[in-house]
C-alpha cells in the first residue's frame, strides 16, 4: 500500500514539467565542479541573452523571436520545454522505484503531440500572432474572451511556477549544497534577466542549448548502462530483475493506474492539457509558416520519443548500478525505514546513476544540467505569462487596443519583472507546503479552460462568445474544485479522512463540463453578435487551413 | 478577408480538395493513435498480466516492445502526415494562393 502511495505521489511530482521535489531535503555539502559547470552555463546563456537584446526591437521580435525560428531549432525548443528536470529525475526514478509503469506514464506524456500536430498545430499558426487568445478572439469579442484566455494563462503559468520554484530550491539545496532561498532568488533572477532583455530569442535559445546539453547527458549515461550489458537488453533487464525487491513485478503494469476511470481521465488529462499549455502553444507562432509548424512537432516529437527511451534505460540501469550499492545508500533513513533507500530519495537515481558511470565530473554536469534544465522551463513560463498580461490584459482589454508597440512592450517588461519579484516571494512562503498537487491542477486547468475553447473556435462554426465565456469559466472552476476535494488536497493537505471526489485525475469531468458548456450555452444563443460570429467563421476558417492573411516572419 | 473573396475561395474546387483530403487524413491518423493509446490504457486497467506475460524463455515482457512501439509508432505517424502535408497540401495550398492574384 505504502509503495502504491509512494507512486502515485512520484506521479503526481514527476508531472508535467515540475521538478516538485517534496518532503524533508538534507541540505549537501557544496559541489564544486556543478556550480562551475552551472556558472559557465550561466555565461553563455547571458552572452546569448546580449546577442539577442540587440535583436529584440519590436513587439513581434519580443513575443515570438520575430518568427524566425526555424522548424528544426522550434521542435528542439519544444523538447526542452518537455524534457524538464522532473521528465528526468521523476521519471527515471518511476522506472527505478517500479519499472514498467514509468513507461506508461511517458507514453501518455507523449502521445499527445501527433494530435497536436495533425489537429491543431497549423491552424494555430494561422491564426495566431502572439498569445493563443489572438485565435480564440479571432471572430469573438474582443474583450470578455481575453480576459478568459488570460485569466486561464496566467493561473497556469503562476501555479506552474510556484510548483517549479519549489522544486528548483530543493533540487539545487539537493544537488549543489545551495541554501533554498538562493537557489529560488537565483532562478527567479536569472529568469528575470533572459526574458526581459532577450525576449523570446533568447528564451528559445536557452531552451535549445539546454535541451542538447540533456540529450548528450542522457545518451551517456544510457550508452554507459548498455555496455555494461554487451548492448543486450534481457541480460539488462535479467539483472535488474534479479535484484530489484519486486523483482519480476517490474516487467509488467503494477499500481500505477488503480482503476479504469483514472486511466481513461488521467490520459486525456495528459493528452489535452498539453495542448492548452500557454509556453507550449506560444512556441509555434515563433515560425514562419505551417509548414515550419509541422516540422517542428515531427522533431520534437522525434527527440521527446528518443529523450523517453534513454529515461527508462537509464531507470534500469540504475536498478543494476545503484540499488544496493553501498555508495548511495541513505544509512540513516534504513535505520528507521528498513530496506535500500537512496541517498536524496528515489528521485536522485539519475544523477547517482551518473556518478556510477562518470565519476564526480560527469555528476557536476549532470546536476550542472538540471538546474539549466529548470531555468530554461521557468523562462518559457514567465515570458507567457508577461504576454498575457500586456498583450492580452493591457493592451487588447484594458486599452482597447489603441497602444502602440513600444508601450506595450514596455508593459510586458514591467509584467516580466513584476511575475519575477511574484515567483520568489511566493517559492519561498511555499517552501515547507505540500505543492505536489499543484502541477496537477496547472494541467487540468490548462486541459478544461484553455483547450476546450481554442479546439472549438478552431474547429465549431457555431461557437459564440456567451458559450466560449460560460464554458471556458466553468471548466475552470470544476477543474479547481475537483482538484481541491480529491485526495491530494482534501486528504494530504487538509488532513481529512477520506476524499469527497475519490480520483486525483479530474480531466475526464471537468473537460466533459467545458465542452458540454460551451456547445449548450452557443446553441442557445440567439443574439445579433452571436449571429455575426457565426457569419464570420467561413473567413476565419479559410485562414486557418490556407495561412492567407497570416502573420509572417518579420522582414529583418 | 473580404466577403466575395471568402466567397471565391470556397468555391474554388482545390480548395474544397484541400480542406477534405486534409480533414479526411487528420482525423484518420488521429483515430489510429487514439484507438492504440486507450486500447494500451484499458489494458493496463483490465488486465495487466496480458502485458505482462513473457516473450520466450526470457524476462523481457510484452509490455516493453508494445510500450516502445507506441513511442516508434508516434514519430512514424507524425513524419506520414509531415510528408504529405509538406508537399501536396502546400502545393495545393499555393495553387488556391495563385488563384486570388
Amino acid at each position: 500500500m505504502k509503495k502504491i502511495l509512494f507512486l502515485f505521489l512520484a506521479l503526481s511530482l514527476a508531472v508535467f514539467g515540475a521538478e516538485a521535489l517534496t518532503g524533508e531535503v538534507q541540505k549537501q555539502p557544496l559541489n564544486i565542479s556543478a556550480i562551475i559547470m552551472f556558472l559557465v552555463f550561466v555565461a553563455g546563456t547571458l552572452g546569448i541573452t546580449y546577442w539577442a537584446a540587440k535583436r529584440t526591437k519590436t513587439a513581434k521580435d519580443f513575443y515570438t523571436a520575430g518568427g524566425g525560428i526555424t522548424g528544426f531549432q522550434n521542435g528542439l525548443a519544444i523538447a526542452g520545454d518537455y524534457m524538464s528536470a522532473a521528465s528526468f529525475l521523476g521519471i527515471s526514478a518511476l522506472v527505478y522505484g517500479a519499472g514498467f509503469d514509468g513507461l506508461i506514464y511517458s507514453i501518455g506524456f507523449l502521445v499527445g503531440w501527433p494530435l497536436i500536430l495533425f489537429l491543431v498545430s497549423e491552424r494555430l499558426r494561422n491564426l495566431g500572432k502572439y498569445t493563443f487568445a489572438d485565435v480564440v478572439a479571432y471572430r469573438l469579442q474582443q474583450i470578455p474572451i481575453r480576459t478568459l484566455a488570460a485569466a486561464g494563462s496566467i493561473t497556469t503559468v503562476i501555479i506552474y511556477l510556484i510548483a517549479q520554484m519549489v522544486g528548483a530550491g530543493k533540487l539545487i539545496q539537493l544537488l549543489f549544497g545551495l541554501p533554498y532561498s538562493w537557489a529560488v532568488i537565483i532562478v527567479g533572477t536569472l529568469m528575470v534577466l533572459y526574458v526581459t532583455f532577450g525576449g523570446m530569442l533568447a528564451t528559445t535559445w536557452v531552451q535549445i542549448i539546454k535541451a542538447v546539453l540533456l540529450l548528450c547527458g542522457a545518451s551517456f549515461i544510457a550508452l554507459a548502462v548498455l555496455m555494461q550489458f554487451n548492448f543486450s537488453f534481457e541480460s539488462l533487464f535479467a539483472s535488474a530483475v534479479s535484484v530489484h525487491p519486486k523483482h519480476d513485478a517490474i516487467m509488467s503494469p503494477g499500481g500505477l493506474v488503480p482503476d479504469a476511470f483514472s486511466a481513461v481521465s488521467l490520459g486525456l488529462g495528459l493528452m489535452l492539457g498539453t495542448a492548452g499549455l500557454p509556453h507550449i502553444l506560444m512556441r509555434f507562432f515563433t515560425v514562419a509558416d505551417a509548414k515550419e509548424a509541422r516540422k517542428s512537432v515531427f522533431v520534437a516529437t522525434g527527440f521527446i520519443g528518443y529523450f523517453y527511451i534513454l529515461t527508462f534505460i537509464i531507470g534500469f540501469g540504475a536498478i543494476v548500478m545503484v540499488l544496493n550499492n553501498p555508495q548511495y545508500l541513505d544509512v540513516a533513513k534504513q535505520a528507521v525505514e528498513g530496506g535500500a533507500p537512496i541517498l536524496g530519495g528515489d528521485n536522485m537515481a539519475a544523477i547517482h546513476l551518473s556518478h556510477a558511470v562518470g565519476g564526480n565530473f560527469f555528476l557536476g554536469f549532470i546536476s550542472a544540467v538540471a538546474f539549466a534544465t529548470i531555468l530554461a522551463v521557468v523562462s518559457g513560463l514567465t515570458l507567457a505569462g508577461a504576454s498575457a498580461i500586456s498583450h492580452d490584459l493591457y493592451a487588447n482589454v484594458f486599452m482597447r487596443g489603441k497602444i502602440d508597440e513600444a508601450n506595450e512592450m514596455k508593459i510586458s517588461k514591467i509584467a516580466t519583472i513584476a511575475l519575477g519579484i511574484i515567483a520568489i516571494f511566493l517559492g519561498i512562503v511555499f517552501e515547507k507546503q505540500n505543492i505536489a498537487f499543484m502541477v496537477g491542477l496547472a494541467f487540468a486547468i490548462a486541459a478544461s479552460a484553455n483547450f476546450p475553447v481554442l479546439f472549438l473556435a478552431m474547429f465549431w462554426k457555431k461557437l459564440t462568445t456567451r458559450g466560449a465565456v460560460i464554458g471556458g469559466a466553468l471548466g475552470l472552476i470544476t477543474a479547481i474544485v475537483l482538484v481541491v476535494l480529491s485526495p491530494i488536497v482534501w486528504v494530504d493537505v487538509f488532513k481529512n479522512a477520506e476524499a469527497i471526489f475519490p480520483s486525483k485525475y479530474p480531466a475526464l469531468i471537468s473537460v466533459t463540463v467545458a465542452f458540454v458548456a460551451i456547445w449548450f450555452f452557443s446553441i442557445t444563443d440567439k443574439s445579433e453578435t452571436a449571429a455575426k460570429e457565426i457569419e464570420a467563421f467561413d473567413a476565419q476558417d479559410i485562414r486557418s487551413q490556407t495561412g492567407i492573411g497570416a502573420e509572417g516572419a518579420s522582414s529583418h | 478577408m473580404k466577403q466575395d473573396i471568402v466567397k471565391q475561395i470556397i468555391s474554388n474546387p482545390k480548395y474544397q480538395e484541400l480542406v477534405s483530403k486534409r480533414s479526411k487524413f487528420a482525423w484518420t491518423l488521429s483515430i489510429v493513435i487514439l484507438v492504440v493509446y486507450y486500447a494500451f490504457v484499458l489494458v493496463i486497467a483490465f488486465d495487466p498480466a496480458l502485458l505482462g506475460a513473457k516473450i520466450g524463455a526470457g524476462v523481457i515482457s510484452v509490455g516493453i516492445p508494445v510500450g516502445m512501439g507506441i513511442i516508434v509508432l508516434s514519430f512514424l505517424l507524425t513524419g506520414v502526415y509531415v510528408r504529405r502535408a509538406n508537399s501536396e497540401f502546400e502545393a495545393l495550398t499555393q495553387d488556391i494562393k495563385n488563384s486570388l492574384k
